[in-house]
């Protein structure tokens, strides 16, 4: 057992990067629930995301591009959910769950010719000054451009949420979208708009995964991440700068955990490899029992506008 | 202008048709999707819905296998769609599944290798009590914190996953296995044995335990008063909070019976078509039993067709893979597109189409 071989520099610098994913998928998802809407479907359209942002990369070389059509393949996934539960009113949970399971049949389906090969990575991007401080700079400031991004739409969507006559309407519409449609708000379609972000993040998410996390394709790689991304939603309170700190928190449990397996802890691996999913039910149980929690008031609820 | 008006009921008329329109949209959909894998799409139609069946080559085999595979199916849709119908969503199942197997082999392989006819009963009991176990951690928290059950007891499948695998490397390792992973094989030790009750027609304990519960179900819902607190907590919360429901006796009870019935699934299938604990002994029934039980319009009788019907397209899926190399993913997404299309066709359910301009 080597504990001390555990560097905490590259600890945190691996946390950034396992946390990235989840992040990205989370706070698009705090979206959508602020809008009203549940989508159950994140791990889906990470996935598809994720093979979608990996069969570009490879074939045209370039991940700037796997990632921007990882994106548009998470937000098409996402039009199917929209428009199933907004305009033929399934239900969110049951539309959700169908989603995750099209998009695990999907990935697998296209994935399967490019198992096995490398993908392109990003090019690590140190920030100028700021990554020559010595041990912070490694830690914080050296990463590749998506782990900046992620923060950077963190920042956007807080100040979206909270500073803008946009962000407004949208947060009226989760609370109650009886009295924004009376207000003339156009309930279905901003609860559309809300959808197509949040499944534009969860595909960046994916793609993170496939194509800087692991750099290659496996079936079912996405591991639940999605389903952790949705916890974390509820962790945060759905306040954007939360989700940071939670994606952050869960990140960092899973580098920990593969650095104990490394470092040969007497602990059997199975174990270690629950525990995310342990704490994670740990951390849900906790926030819940703090009772009300800034849940959006219309969130899953149906919407129809009878006249 | 196409406008949806809602019903005041939902029409019994379309609850009946709309699977069946789903269904159709389904291979319609599939069969384009076959096109574009380069699959001749009516013969990969007809290799999954009608060859099982009837071909004469593979329907006595495909046969028996049709009622192995559709057994912990309906099994499992049966109890979530108690849970469904009373808006508590255990998703879930996958993992009880894995508890009640892992339950019900331990059960067998404590006494291995006496041979009693006790042995197989009390490992019936214990696959439902790890199942029903699995299932009270949702329950509880659910019922006491008021903790989502639908994010709880999904996380819990991955748990039990690595459970599974723990435990096939370490606890219920074959010690005579020379190292391999994998318990001892059930199908070799007589009284752990679920072998068919009717020769070849695949007819195991496990398949006979999903129609008693179709049946124990249907009376349950339709005659007596938990069936009808069930229905009413799903329609109408607030009245049946005035009524005086427990809304936490109902959930522990809900989640209880869907993790009782996974885990007996997953204890007929590691004794029976499985016969040992492997790391991969889960094939994801857990899932596939919410989009039965949805297909099924949450009706005992329903899930019973629905559960066939799913079990034919794993047969038929397994065949087209043999005879045209789709791959096995195909068949996955088909199951997924299915559900899709039944919540999408719902909307007639509920709502009547008016076109015009509303007055």
């Amino acid at each position: 057992m080597d504990l001390l071989g555990i560097n905490p520099v590259l600890l945190i610098a691996s946390l950034m990067v396992s946390a990235t994913p989840i992040l990205l998928a989370a706070i698009g998802e705090t979206v959508v629930e602020k809008s009203g809407v549940l989508n159950l479907g994140v791990e889906g359209m990470m996935i598809v995301g994720a093979v979608v942002g990996f069969i570009t990369a490879v074939n045209t070389a370039s991940p700037v591009l796997g990632f921007i059509t990882a994106a548009v393949a998470g937000a098409l996934l996402s039009v199917i959910f929209a428009t199933l539960v907004l305009y033929l009113k399934s239900n969110q949970v049951a539309t959700g769950l169908g989603l995750t399971l099209v998009g695990l049949g999907i990935s697998a389906l296209l994935g399967k010719p490019y198992e096995g090969i490398k993908s392109p990575t990003l090019q690590s991007f140190e920030i100028p000054v700021l990554s020559d401080i010595p041990v912070i700079g490694p830690m914080l400031f050296s990463h590749d451009p998506m782990v900046y991004v992620s923060v950077i739409i963190v920042a956007l969507v807080w100040y979206t949420l909270t500073h803008t006559r946009i962000g407004l309407i949208l947060r009226a519409v989760g609370e109650n979208h009886d009295a924004a449609h009376a207000l003339g708000y156009k309930v279905l379609r901003i609860r559309f708009m809300a959808i197509m972000f949040g499944g534009a993040c969860s595909g960046l998410g994916g793609a993170y995964i496939s194509l800087a996390r692991v750099p290659q394709w496996t079936e079912g790689m996405t591991a639940g991440a999605g389903w952790i991304a949705l916890a974390i939603v509820v962790f945060s309170s759905w306040k954007p700068w939360r989700t940071l700190i939670g994606a952050y928190l869960f990140g960092g449990i899973t580098v920990l955990q593969l650095n104990l397996q490394a470092a040969g802890v007497d602990i059997p691996v199975e174990y270690l490899s629950m525990s995310p999913f342990v704490i994670t039910i740990v951390v849900l149980v906790i926030i819940s029992a703090k009772g009300n929690h800034g849940a959006p008031a219309s969130l899953g609820r149906l919407f129809h506008a009878s006249n | 202008m196409i406008r949806f008006e809602k019903r005041l009921s939902p029409s019994r008329a379309t609850t009946i048709i709309t699977p069946i329109i789903a269904v159709i949209l389904t291979m319609i959909a599939g069969g384009i999707m076959f096109a574009l894998l380069g699959k001749p799409p009516l013969e990969a139609i007809r290799i999954i819905f009608w060859d099982p069946l009837f071909d004469p080559t593979f329907a006595s085999y495909s046969r028996p296998q049709l009622l192995v595979k559709a057994g912990p199916l309906i099994l499992i849709a049966i109890g979530l769609s108690i849970g469904f119908k009373a808006g508590i969503w255990n998703i879930g199942a996958e993992g009880q599944y894995i508890m009640g197997a892992i339950f019900g082999a331990a059960a067998a392989l404590a006494f291995f290798p006496a041979e009693s006819a006790l042995i197989f009963p009390l490992m019936v009991i214990s696959g439902a009590l790890g199942g029903w176990l699995w299932a009270m951690i949702p329950a509880i928290l659910r019922a006491k914190f008021k903790t989502n059950e639908i994010l709880v007891s999904l996380m819990l499948v991955y748990v039990a996953e690595s459970i599974l695998a723990s435990v096939a490397q370490g606890l219920l390792k074959n010690p005579d296995g020379y190292g391999f992973p994998g318990s001892r094989n059930l199908q070799q030790y007589p009284s752990a044995f679920n072998a068919e009750v009717i020769a070849n027609s695949g007819m195991h304990w496990g398949v006979i335990s999903a129609f008693m519960a179709v049946i124990f179900t249907y009376v349950m819902m339709t005659r007596h008063i938990r069936g009808f607190e069930v229905r009413l907590l799903g329609e109408a919360p607030k009245a049946a909070q005035f009524a005086g429901v427990s809304t936490t006796r109902l959930t522990i009870f809900c989640l209880g019976f869907s993790g009782a019935l996974a885990g007996l699934a997953g204890m007929f299938e590691v004794s029976g078509p499985a016969g040992q604990i492997t790391i991969d002994f889960n094939s994801g029934y857990g899932f596939t039993a919410i989009i039965v039980a949805f297909l099924g319009r949450l009706h005992p009788v329903g899930i019973l067709m629905a559960g066939l019907l799913m079990a034919l397209t794993y047969i038929g899926g397994e065949l087209a893979q043999l005879m045209l190399g789709l791959p096995g993913a195909s068949i996955q997404l088909f199951q997924g597109m299915l559900l899709l299309f039944l919540l999408a066709t719902d909307v007639f359910t509920n709502y009547r189409i008016r076109i015009g301009v509303a007055h």
